[in-house]
């Protein structure tokens, strides 16, 4: 009796060393990819790995002259999730580089965990909190897309100058992401002498926002709002039938794609909301044209236009190809060489060139556009303005940026 | 046969012990550590189960509220540079919050039985779980905890792997050994007597719901454990960590393994945790909880009891190894 039960648990140990013996492979580049195939940002997800396969396509999957082995985990949007599969793809699969994760806590989450494995490299996908390189950064994180403040840059400007607001409410997610946008948007719109009047904090996944737009104050020159997928059909729908007539003005998520892809009368509310991002569509330029051309024809059944996650993680891609291309696909020790080729990369992309700086964050290209219409009646955000080569401190001096504090509710202020 | 089940556990431990010695890291904390952390936090749910015939969805949130605890009065990122509290304060703190949350769930939840139970235990665990989502000032909200720091003892810090798991580990034996010896002594025969006729046990003389409402503390405790590794092991804390999906994990867990008996709680738990990382190379990304689904079907249609059943009636063992199986009550 105890003999059988020894013999199936040595051989349940065997199963199980032979599993973890499995992750060895020599000459090849294990790139691991963390995006989100659940929970709520899915399409997102499917964005992330689209990006990343056409890169590595591109690359015929070398680089360096050795093979490139990519494997894929999905994260449901929850930073403990995202963590474990973090943990996951370092420790059990043995990945050299790890491109992801897909959101702002997530990326929190994942920077921290850098720390303790600093001979790996990690590269953001799309996740945008300022603090994640702002703050205590980890010397093996980098960031190539810009963070969720400096999407912002020039739509306060423009929001005082050009549409002549002078008094804003706010209305935004209760989270560190909406903090972050809050800033970016006010950072300029107050220094140019413009009021914010009224914060209004909507918890995630509101339904009902009608005491919010209750709130708003009738002296609001306009109604900025930076809420994202379901949370912003649903406010914009009601703010629509509530016959509310202050114009918008949109943080970068209330105009992605996902939303302006939604069928309602809220639609017209939104032409001509003006709104900034690291990404705009129907640039002018042989570079954009050629980029929407390959993702069209690799990915017939994907959206209309490459999205902004599907950016950030290609732009990652393709900087951590080129760095494995300058050091010969040296990742071994505690890639020390293959980090300082990745800090030093610059890329030219569709939407601009792509650059680090010294804490390893993208200081990149930001549009302001405005929502219009097309032809066959969808929506697009048209370009009005390039801001060049925004910094994550937006164009001020860093001490006096950081000084001010991380944003929250009440950082920054100008009622 | 007493003889040989001492000889078994023994070697079992033994195996458990120096298992770390013979894997690499991942399989130390990744699956062994945060399987037995699951696993706490499942056991206190199995408790009930087992031996008060109580289902209670409100677990993971006692958890929660422990690791809340805990993190407050620890050092995080959005913390000053010195800690609120020694940690050993902060823990004793997380402790005493988790049992009491546990108590005052307990006195709402024993006032009703079966399904209204387990409705009334979800509910009060998504009331935690919005507190904790929209309550800024305090508990930060949709971003929760982050870079919470992990204690060191003797200069090492108790997340090293090879600590953390016999962390882990101790503290499992401990809480498992506190119920196995719970249900032997007084109190425990008296909450299973409870659970098989509640009106028996009152016209004996017993306060039936305040033996029920100190099972729920009881498993409180056990939880608060959990919620205590489980903060460690993330280093911080969100209110997904406590949300929907979070509360089925441990449920499934739970019945996975086997509502029957406390073991259970942690096969459930370590088989949960295998199928959450390997799904990836046996089914994709998108099928995870596809995968979960088929295999909480077989088991839960295969073995109402869960894997320790199975194993049971494999051997062809009818009366059962020292657990219970549940019946429903009346």
């Amino acid at each position: 009796m105890i003999n059988r039960r020894l013999g199936r648990l040595a051989l349940v140990a065997g199963v199980a060393t032979a599993f973890s013996m499995s992750a060895f492979a020599q000459n090849t580049v294990r790139i691991g990819g963390l995006a989100t195939l659940d929970g709520p940002f899915v399409v997102l997800g499917q964005e992330a790995f689209r990006a990343m396969e056409l890169a590595f396509e591109e690359a015929n999957y070398t680089a360096g002259g050795r093979k490139i082995e990519w494997i894929k985990e999905s994260s449901d949007g929850r930073p403990d999730v995202a963590l474990t599969k973090a943990r996951k793809l370092i420790e059990q699969d043995k990945v050299d580089i790890l491109i992801g994760p897909m959101s702002g806590g997530e990326g929190l989450a994942v920077k921290e965990y850098a720390k303790q494995v600093p001979n790996k490299t990690f590269v953001n996908g799309f996740s945008a909190a300022q603090e994640t390189t702002l703050v205590s950064p980890a010397p093996n994180f980098f960031r190539f897309s810009t963070d969720g403040a400096q999407w912002q840059a020039g739509l306060g400007t423009y929001a005082y100058d050009v549409k002549g607001y002078r008094n804003v409410a706010v209305v935004s997610g209760d989270y560190s992401f909406g903090y972050t946008q809050v800033l970016g948007f006010m950072s300029e719109f107050c220094a140019k002498g413009g009021k914010v009047i009224e914060k209004i904090w909507v918890p995630n996944g509101t339904k009902d926002f009608s005491s919010s737009i209750a709130r708003i104050p009738a002296k609001a020159d306009a109604v900025y709002v930076m809420l994202g997928g379901a949370d912003a059909v649903n406010f914009l729908t009601q703010y629509d039938q509530s016959g509310a007539t202050q114009p918008l003005i949109a943080g970068s998520n209330v105009v992605d794609q996902t939303v302006l892809s939604a069928k309602g009368p809220f639609q017209r509310r939104l032409v001509g909301t003006p709104s900034a991002h690291m990404v705009a569509d129907e640039i002018d330029t042989q570079a954009y044209r050629d980029y929407v051309a390959q993702y069209k024809k690799r990915f017939p059944n994907g959206l209309s236009s490459p999205s902004a996650p599907y950016y950030g993680y290609y732009v990652a891609t393709k900087a951590v190809l080129a760095a494995l291309n300058q050091v010969g696909g040296d990742v071994g020790g505690d890639q020390a060489k293959f980090r300082q080729a990745l800090a030093n990369v610059k890329l030219d992309t569709a939407y601009g060139p792509v650059r680090l700086d010294e804490n390893r964050q993208a200081i990149a290209n930001i549009y302001v556009t405005e929502v219009a219409r097309r032809a066959d009646g969808s929506l697009y955000n048209r370009p009005l303005k390039v801001i060049p080569n925004v910094n994550q401190t937006l164009g001020q001096p860093k001490d006096a940026f950081v000084a001010r504090g991380v944003p929250s509710r009440d950082n920054p202020s100008c009622p | 046969m007493q003889a040989q089940r001492w000889i078994v556990s023994t070697l079992f431990l033994a195996a458990l012990g120096a298992y770390p010695h013979f894997v690499p890291d991942f399989w130390i904390v990744s699956v062994g550590a945060y399987a037995i952390v699951l696993g706490i936090i499942a056991l206190s749910l199995t408790f009930l189960a087992a031996y008060g015939g109580m289902i209670s969805l409100a677990q993971m949130a006692i958890a929660g509220a422990a690791g809340y605890a805990l993190a407050i009065f620890s050092l995080h990122s959005a913390s000053g540079e010195v800690a609120v509290l020694p940690w050993p304060w902060a823990v004793a703190v997380a402790m005493i919050v988790g049992t009491g949350a546990g108590l005052l769930i307990g006195i709402v939840a024993v006032r009703s039985q079966g399904i209204y139970m387990l409705m009334s235990t979800l509910a009060i665990a998504m009331i935690l779980f919005y507190l904790a989502q929209q309550n800024t000032t305090l508990l930060h909200g949709f971003d929760g905890f982050r870079g919470v720091a992990v204690p060191s003892v003797g200069g090492k810090s108790l997340r090293d792997p090879m600590l953390f798991y016999y962390l882990c580990l101790a503290c499992g034996v401990l809480v498992y050994g506190l119920v196995i010896y719970l249900v032997h002594a007084p109190f425990g025969l008296v909450i299973q007597g409870v659970r098989d006729d509640p009106r028996r046990m009152a016209s004996l003389g017993y306060r039936v719901a305040w033996h029920q409402v100190a099972a729920y503390g009881v498993a409180g405790f056990i939880a608060a454990v959990g919620g205590v590794l489980a903060l460690w092991y993330h280093g911080g804390i969100s209110p997904g960590s406590i949300g929907m999906t979070a509360t089925v994990s441990v449920l499934i867990a739970a019945v996975i393994g086997g509502l029957g008996h406390p073991r259970g709680a942690f096969i459930g738990a370590l088989t949960y945790v295998l199928i959450q990382t390997f799904a990836v190379d046996l089914v994709g990304n998108e099928r995870f909880n596809t995968l979960i689904g088929l295999v909480f079907l077989v088991i839960v249609m295969m073995s109402p009891d869960g894997l320790t059943g199975l194993w049971r009636r494999i051997r062809g063992d009818q009366t059962g190894s020292g657990g219970v199986v549940v019946t429903p009550r009346q």
